[in-house]
């Protein structure tokens, strides 16, 4: 029952406690209770349960740990190319 | 899907077997606490590709399975009343209580609904002003603040025909009461990754401390496991114990604190009776003083419960990582899925139907 599932808020609405997204689950899209992410923006990964955002995926800590387990620098453009391009726009952002 | 499919790359997993089995001289125990983590060690055969000395096992983490029996015949006689509209996460509708289910309320004429989320119930609360809409609020920390939200909302919206049957349970105290029984083999835990996201992992550092065990904060897909195993083997073998974070794209030290405070406010810890387990203090949540009215327990007055435990039944112990479902002698014989003995069978992170869905109970028979 814990199952958390990787989304994509493709759109936010409301604030407060009402704050509500559309979050795209490679092509299913759901409504999702973003109230416990107030920081999250369009473009972001949730991690998704029970129709709420419980954590913003945290895309360098994921591509790092890849890079980890794969103990090569550059697999993230092997992989997937999308998420090292993201990756690089996070940081060109400055996300922490 | 993306941020899973990466996490499942089969020659990176052959990788890190071969490094577990490099740093592995002496036997270890490990237990997942998660039944979610369970089923994904189970269904990756992940138990059978590591090295013969780490042993796996079970942890109590399936939320439907732990729910005491008193509250599921509690939730069966709420259900069956007039003008009771009963919803439940889908998990817990075969879930057995002394002798029916909720399925078989509801094929009785019960109005039971399965909602994705708690807010659903509280929409159906909204819509049906003349029913009395009760929701099933279960779970482990990760579920709590979407069930506290709803009482929240409720509260605030003053929907006086929403009430909620309340039973959650806590990680850590599960965790200590583990390393207390004296039948304890468990050296080292992979936490639930998705526990942490909303909690943190700060509460684990005494544990680890105290009872010198290693605590890893560990995801559910394949690299996500055997990174995890990787750390807390590594740990063992060095002599170390200490909490270390395997799951940091999901995971912070800290949390999520808009989460957390919405469940301090809905909620107050409480002791817990734990199916199979037996009470564990302070290892609950219960709806605060300021919710009190909204405790559906409390509403609807519920006496007269005898609950009754199939005698067959093993699941306490494979719920405290001392018997694997397949040690137990009414394993897929008495017991299956479809007829379950005990919730460990049912839901989709019972340890029993992890090990009946992917193929252990065809293995004991061909064995026989």
């Amino acid at each position: 029952m814990c199952l958390g599932i990787p989304g994509k808020v493709i759109e936010i609405t409301g604030e407060g406690m009402a704050r509500t997204g559309k979050v795209d689950f490679d092509g299913m899209v759901k409504d999702v209770n973003l109230a416990f992410v107030p920081d999250i923006e369009v473009g972001d990964f949730a991690i998704v349960h029970v129709g709420f955002a419980i954590t913003q995926l945290d895309e360098r800590a994921a591509l790092e740990t890849l890079a980890h387990l794969q103990a090569i620098e550059a697999v993230a453009t092997e992989l997937d190319p999308d998420a090292a391009l993201a990756a690089e726009e996070a940081i060109a952002r400055g996300d922490e | 899907m993306k941020y899973l499919e990466e996490f499942r790359d089969a020659g990176v997993a052959r990788r890190l077997l071969d490094d577990i089995a490099a740093i592995t001289t002496k036997h270890h125990v490990l237990m997942e606490v998660c039944g979610g983590q369970t089923h994904s060690i189970i269904r990756n055969g992940i138990d059978r590709l590591l090295p013969d000395h780490i042993e796996m096992v079970h942890g109590p983490g399936c939320p439907v399975c732990v729910t005491p029996l008193e509250t599921i015949d509690k939730a069966l006689e709420i259900a069956s009343r007039d003008g009771v509209i009963f919803c439940s996460f889908g998990d817990m509708l075969r879930v057995p209580g002394s002798g029916r289910d909720l399925f078989s309320v509801k094929s009785a004429g019960g109005d039971v609904r399965i909602v994705y989320s708690p807010l659903d119930a509280v929409k159906i609360a909204r819509d049906n002003p003349d029913r009395e809409v009760v929701f099933f609020g279960i779970g482990f920390e990760t579920t709590a603040p979407a069930n506290a939200m709803a009482v929240y909302q409720a509260k605030r919206e003053g929907l006086e025909n929403f009430s909620m049957l309340v039973s959650h349970v806590l990680v850590p105290p599960a965790m200590r009461a583990i390393l207390d029984s004296p039948a304890n083999r468990v050296e080292a835990f992979l936490a639930a990754g998705h526990v942490c996201s909303v909690m943190g992992y700060e509460q684990y550092f005494p544990i680890a401390q105290q009872y010198g065990t290693p605590i890893v904060v560990t995801g559910f897909e394949p690299l996500d496991l055997l990174h995890g195993i990787k750390m807390a083997v590594a740990q063992l073998e060095e002599g170390r114990a200490e909490v270390e974070n395997a799951y940091e794209r999901a995971v912070t030290r800290e949390g999520n604190i808009p989460a957390q405070q919405m469940v301090q406010d809905v909620f107050t810890t409480v002791d817990r009776n734990w199916r199979g387990v037996g009470m564990i203090p302070m290892s609950g949540w219960a709806l605060a003083g300021a919710y009190r009215d909204l405790d559906a327990a409390e509403r609807f007055t519920v006496t007269d419960i005898a609950t009754v435990e199939s005698p067959l039944c093993h699941a306490g112990e494979v719920l405290q990582g001392t018997m694997k479902p397949d040690e137990c002698p009414a394993f897929g014989k008495e017991c299956t899925p479809r007829a379950p003995l005990g919730a460990t069978m049912v839901s989709a992170e019972g340890a029993c139907a992890a090990y009946y869905l992917y193929g252990r109970y065809e293995e004991l028979e061909t064995a026989r």
